[in-house]
Order: C-alpha cells, then sequence, then structure tokens
C-alpha cells in the first residue's frame, strides 16, 4: 500500500489538535468523582490525502478511542478536529451527516459489528438509505455491486451474517463502509480478529480498493508487521499519547523513542538465527493507569535510559536533526544501534 | 450437486445461489415449534377456546340458553338448588338457574380479552420505557429505572384492590390495573438486553453512517429484543388471566351478571358442598388455558433459544 504521494506528496485531509478524550469515573449514583481516565491526552497529527497512516501501541493505549473521536463518534474533551479544511469538532449530529459520508469506520470485531438479526443486503444498504443517495429502485443493484467490489458473491445478499466467515463479515463491514464513496476510511483493527492467512487477504483488499477508489487510511493494529506493511507513515502511541511519528520504513530501521524500539525488539521475527542473534529490550513492571499516569514522560518509570529529567519534564514532538517529518518525544532520543544499558532500572 | 449439472454454466450457478435460501433466525424458531408437540397441542387448545369465545353468541344461540338468562323451572330442582349436568345443561346450572356451559365460554371472551389486551399494552409501554432508559442512559435511566423500582415495589394486590374501590370496578379499569402492574418487569427486561445490545459495535457502526437515535432503537436494537420480549409477553397472557379472575373473584373485576371465570368461581363457593360442577367447570376452564399458555411460553422460549435445554435433551435422547 505504498501510494505514490506520502507524507508530503498530498494535502492534509484530516487534522487533529491536542485532541484530549478523557472519561470520567464514575465513583456513586449521584455526584461525580474528579478522576477519569486519559484514553487520549494532547494527541496531533495530520493525515494526506491518499496516505495510509498507521497508529500501533499495546492494548489500552488509546488507538482505538482516537480512531473515535477523530470520526467524531466521542465527544472531544478538548482540541480540535479538522477535515478537508473545515472545522468538523463542534458540529451537531445533524451537521455531521454531510462529514459522514466521506469519513467511515471499520469496526475490530467481526461478529458484533453486523446485526444478526439482519440481511447482509440491507446492512450494506444501510448508509444508501440513511443518506438517501441512492433510489430504491435501484438499491438492489448497488449493493450487489458494492458486494462485488469487496469480493463477496453478490446472490448472497439475501443471507445473514451468521452464514459468513470472519473475514467475509470484514468484507460485509468495508462494502458497507463503501457504499457512501468516503475519501477517508479509519480502520480499528480491521483484521486483528482474522487467520493470518485472511489478514492478508482483507488487507490486500484494503490496498486494491485504496488503488481503485483513492481512498485515505487511519489503520489502527498492535500488530507491527501488519502496520509496517500497510502504512506509509506510523505513529506510535503510549498511554494517551504519541511517542514517535515518521515514515514506515524510517522507522522500523531507525527508531528513536527507547518504547518505539522495545515495541520493535519484541516483535517476532521469521528467521530463528536473526531472532536468536539480535537483542530484546525487555520492559519491566505493567503499564501505569491511565487514570493517574506518571509525571514528566509517561514512559520514564519503565524506559531503560530514563533519567531524573525525565520525571520532572513532559518532552516535546519534536523532529529528528535529519529528517523534519520524523517526530520524537523523548528528551534523549536514541541514536541509530544504541544499546540498552544493563539493568538500569531501578 | 449431481453430475447432471454442466460445470461452469453460468446461468447454474446463478440458480443453485439461490437455491440456497438463507433461513431467517425466525423461519428456524418456527421450524422448531412446529415439531414440537406440546407447543402444538397447547396452540390448538388456545385456538379452540379463541373460537369459542368468539363464536359464543351463535353457540348461545344454538344451544338457545342466554348467558344471563334464570331459567327457574328448568334449570332449578324443585328445592331451588342447580341442577347438574345434562342433555340440556351440559356443565350443569348455577345457583340462579343459568346455564353453566355459555357462562364459561362468555367468560372466556372477558379472561382472552384481559389477557390479551392488558399484557399487549403492558408490553407497548414496558418496551419503550426499558429501550429508553436502556438506551440513552445517562440521567434517564436513573429516572425511568427508579420509577420501574417504584412501581415493582407496590404490594400490586393491595394498589389494585384500592384502585378499584376508588374508580369503580370495570372490565376496563381492570384492564389497566393489570397493565400498571406488568410493564415494569417488561421495562426491566428490555432495558437489561438494551444495555449489552447497545455496547455491539454494530450500533457504532449505524451511528458513524449518520443513522438517528430513533432509527438505531427501531432498525438495530428492537429486532434483537424481540426474542425475549415474545417469550415474555406469551407468558404475560396467562398472569394476566389469572389476575383479572383473582380481581373478579374478589368482586373488583367485571361487574355480575355478565360473566367470568372469576366471578363465577366466587359465587360457587357457596355451593361446593351440594354443587361440584359449578365450582369445577370454570375452575378447569382458568387452569387449563393458562397451563396451554404457559407451556406455549416455554416451547417458544425453547424456540427462539436453540442453545436451550431443548437442544440438550434433544441430544441425550438420540444416545
Amino acid at each position: 500500500m505504498t501510494a505514490a504521494n506520502g507524507a508530503d506528496g498530498g494535502r492534509p485531509l484530516l487534522r487533529l489538535t491536542d485532541v484530549v478524550k478523557h472519561f470520567p469515573v464514575r465513583q456513586s449514583l449521584v455526584g461525580r468523582g474528579g478522576a477519569s481516565v486519559r484514553a487520549v491526552d494532547g494527541v496531533s497529527l495530520s493525515v494526506s490525502e491518499g496516505e495510509t497512516l498507521g497508529i500501533v501501541g499495546e492494548t489500552g493505549c488509546g488507538k482505538s478511542t482516537l480512531a473515535r473521536c477523530a470520526s467524531r463518534l466521542y465527544p472531544l474533551t478538548s482540541g480540535r478536529i479538522e477535515f478537508d479544511g473545515q472545522d468538523i469538532t463542534g458540529l451537531s449530529r445533524r451537521q455531521l451527516r454531510a462529514v459522514r459520508r466521506n469519513v467511515q469506520m471499520m469496526f475490530q470485531d467481526p461478529f458484533s459489528s453486523l446485526n444478526p438479526r439482519r440481511r447482509v443486503g440491507s446492512i450494506i444498504a444501510d448508509p444508501l438509505v440513511i443518506h438517501a443517495t441512492v433510489p430504491r429502485a435501484k438499491l438492489r443493484a448497488r449493493v450487489q455491486e458494492l458486494m462485488e467490489l469487496v469480493g463477496l458473491n453478490p446472490e448472497h445478499y439475501n443471507r445473514f451474517p451468521a452464514d459468513f466467515s470472519g473475514g467475509q463479515r470484514q468484507r460485509i463491514g468495508i462494502a458497507r463502509a463503501l457504499g457512501l464513496q468516503p475519501k477517508l476510511l479509519i480502520c480499528d483493527e480491521p483484521v486483528s480478529a482474522l487467520d493470518v492467512s485472511i489478514q492478508a487477504q482483507i488487507i490486500n483488499l484494503l490496498a486494491d480498493l485504496q488503488d481503485e477508489l483513492r481512498l485515505t487510511y487511519v489503520f489502527i493494529a498492535h500488530d507491527l508487521s501488519v502496520v509496517e506493511h500497510v502504512s506509509d507513515r506510523v505513529a506510535v502511541m503510549y498511554l494517551g499519547k504519541i511517542v514517535e511519528v515518521a515514515e514506515a520504513e524510517r522507522l522500523y530501521a531507525a527508531p528513536r523513542h527507547p518504547y518505539t524500539a522495545a515495541l520493535l525488539s519484541a516483535a517476532w521475527i521469521a528467521d530463528p538465527d536473526q531472532a536468536a542473534a539480535r537483542e530484546q529490550i525487555v520492559l519491566r513492571g505493567e503499564v501505569p493507569s491511565p487514570v493517574d499516569p506518571p509525571s514528566g514522560c509517561r514512559f520514564h518509570t519503565r524506559c531503560p535510559w530514563a533519567q531524573e529529567r525525565c520525571a520532572a519534564e513532559e518532552p516535546p514532538l519534536l523532529p529528528a536533526p535529519d529528517a523534519a517529518s520524523h517526530l520524537t518525544a523523548c528528551h534523549f532520543p536514541l541514536a541509530a544501534g544504541q544499546k540498552a544499558p544493563a539493568r538500569s532500572v531501578p | 450437486m449431481t453430475t447432471t449439472i454442466p460445470i461452469g454454466g453460468a446461468a447454474t450457478e446463478v440458480t443453485v445461489a439461490q437455491a440456497i435460501e438463507a433461513r431467517s433466525p425466525w423461519q428456524l424458531a418456527w421450524r422448531r415449534i412446529r415439531h414440537d408437540r406440546v407447543a402444538l397441542i397447547s396452540a390448538c387448545y388456545i385456538a379452540l377456546i379463541a373460537l369459542l369465545a368468539i363464536f359464543a353468541p351463535v353457540i348461545a344461540h344454538i344451544v338457545g340458553h342466554g348467558p344471563d338468562t334464570e331459567y327457574l323451572h328448568t334449570g332449578l330442582t324443585p328445592q331451588g338448588l342447580p341442577r347438574p349436568p345434562s342433555g340440556t345443561f351440559v356443565f350443569g346450572t348455577d345457583d340462579l338457574g343459568r346455564d353453566l356451559f355459555v357462562r364459561t365460554i362468555y367468560g372466556a371472551r372477558i379472561s382472552l380479552l384481559v389477557g390479551a389486551a392488558s399484557s399487549l399494552s403492558a408490553v407497548t409501554v414496558g418496551v419503550a420505557i426499558g429501550l429508553l432508559a436502556g438506551y440513552f442512559g445517562g440521567i434517564v435511566d436513573v429516572v425511568l429505572a427508579r420509577l420501574v423500582d417504584v412501581v415493582l415495589s407496590l404490594p400490586f394486590l393491595l394498589a389494585a384492590i384500592a384502585l378499584e374501590v376508588v374508580v369503580g370496578p370495570s372490565l376496563l379499569v381492570s384492564i389497566f390495573v393489570i397493565a400498571f402492574f406488568s410493564w415494569a418487569a417488561v421495562a426491566r427486561i428490555v432495558r437489561g438486553q438494551t444495555l449489552s445490545i447497545r455496547e455491539n459495535e454494530f450500533v457504532e457502526a449505524a451511528r458513524s453512517l449518520g443513522a438517528s437515535d430513533l432509527r438505531i432503537m427501531v432498525i438495530d436494537v428492537l429486532p434483537n429484543l424481540a426474542a425475549p420480549v415474545i417469550v415474555y409477553t406469551t407468558l404475560l397472557v396467562p398472569s394476566a388471566i389469572v389476575f383479572e379472575a383473582t380481581l373478579s373473584f374478589l368482586g373488583l373485576g367485571v361487574v355480575p351478571p355478565t360473566p367470568s371465570w372469576g366471578n363465577m368461581l366466587s359465587e360457587s363457593l357457596g355451593f361446593y358442598q351440594v354443587a361440584w360442577w359449578f365450582i369445577t367447570f370454570p375452575g378447569l376452564a382458568l387452569l387449563t388455558t393458562t397451563l396451554a399458555f404457559n407451556l406455549l411460553g416455554d416451547s417458544v422460549r425453547d424456540a427462539l433459544d436453540p442453545r436451550g435445554d431443548r437442544l440438550l435433551a434433544a441430544i441425550r435422547k438420540r444416545r
């Protein structure tokens, strides 16, 4: 999925500025306690037209929340979202309808994302009916066209989701999302619930559709190799913040943030000789609670290179000296090939 | 597939694909019900009672006895006691010389009417309230869920008696009272179901497509509620019938001389030692009808929930 126009090629289609989403923790029936889960805590990103931006991070780091904020499924706590030059942060539900045509989502769970009581044809027709873009008489033809586009047998429009496999269900999800011919498709872990062989099929389908329909993707996953394969640029999230953004090849070849380096060193390598040769950065401890994140750099509690300054001061997202598009939020970014200090974590 | 079908023929592929018609969950449930003997017998019995109720005036005309007519000469013994079942009075007569058979089938009209009308209105209100509370959550849920708690915590017989005494007993008041005390349980079930359905990604997907709340509730949530609601309705009908009989028995439901199973039982109390038929026939009618509804309700529940005990029983039987 290497679109010709990368990060600096197209104009920005989606731009997030300091997006914050806190979920209040309910403590009693009547009042609300002061505590809140800081799921997304100040994220700025932009996605150019035609590119694929991958977002990785471990479970619970706020990837899905960010996706739902970007598509305005959740109201923001603060921050700003622009789509195609238009500020959509404060739009009402009615005003959002026009935006919905251009921004669609694809969901993680192929089982719960399709209503089991409805026929597939009616599920795929949903956006067309809601936005009344296709006259009733032509609805079935359009649905079958969409089914064919995503590689489903158009004769199966009358079946129920239960009659399809996980991969086929994700295809149904894609067909539903593409019905309105959106510009941006936000994929929230679209393949993580599928078998590996099926994952490849869905990813290839998404790539073909991108070429065919000039789509822009935000692709969320926790599988690093999937994201590397798919993305032009990759953003790494940790505890509600972006810690590093760069072109995919650069990020995978020379990560500058210790967390990215640790993630990459934990990924599986198919070749056992290579796997034995490389050095793994083993992170200690658990991910801290997003209700009460650590001070300064959020990663300092687990970072093998952490110093006093890391606990005190929050590092801004700054460009690397040799590449303006490679941003890292770290006081002491890694040089290429730097190794972890032995037992430096107390 | 047989070898006679030419391989690769586009037309054939289409017909084969169409031949594999998807069965909806409803069709599957319907097939399961059709193969359930208890459900079939219960349904036939209910249909029979319903037919008798609907055609009660016709039957009364054929028999030649009105429901409220007192046959002082033919219907009472010289001592003034009820007559036992005979060729003229199939179920015997009551203390006023009225035909118990005709009164029993007229009583079925009241029972079925009250049962159907009150449970339908209870389900309508309960589904609406439960759906709103579960879907919107927050303050809407707090208010509606407390309301449900209040209604459920009322001592219903006491409150029903008080209400009937104040407003005065009538058929309409009975239906209202029964519905008023039944909707809250439905609302609670529907709210719980809605809470879990709402968490499905298909609801989020509908929202991201730009669907309105009303559309999501009606098109995405409601069909998934249908199974528990249908089951609960079939079980609500018999309890409404018993509730109506209780009210009438206490003299608070249907006003005499209009016959209802409840007030017939009430009238028979003084005569059970001399006229067994007087208490037996309305009692049997009430018992068998509610039993049939309950059995049907159980079967419907099993049919709509294929993972239930029914399947296990079938597997066990095969071994």
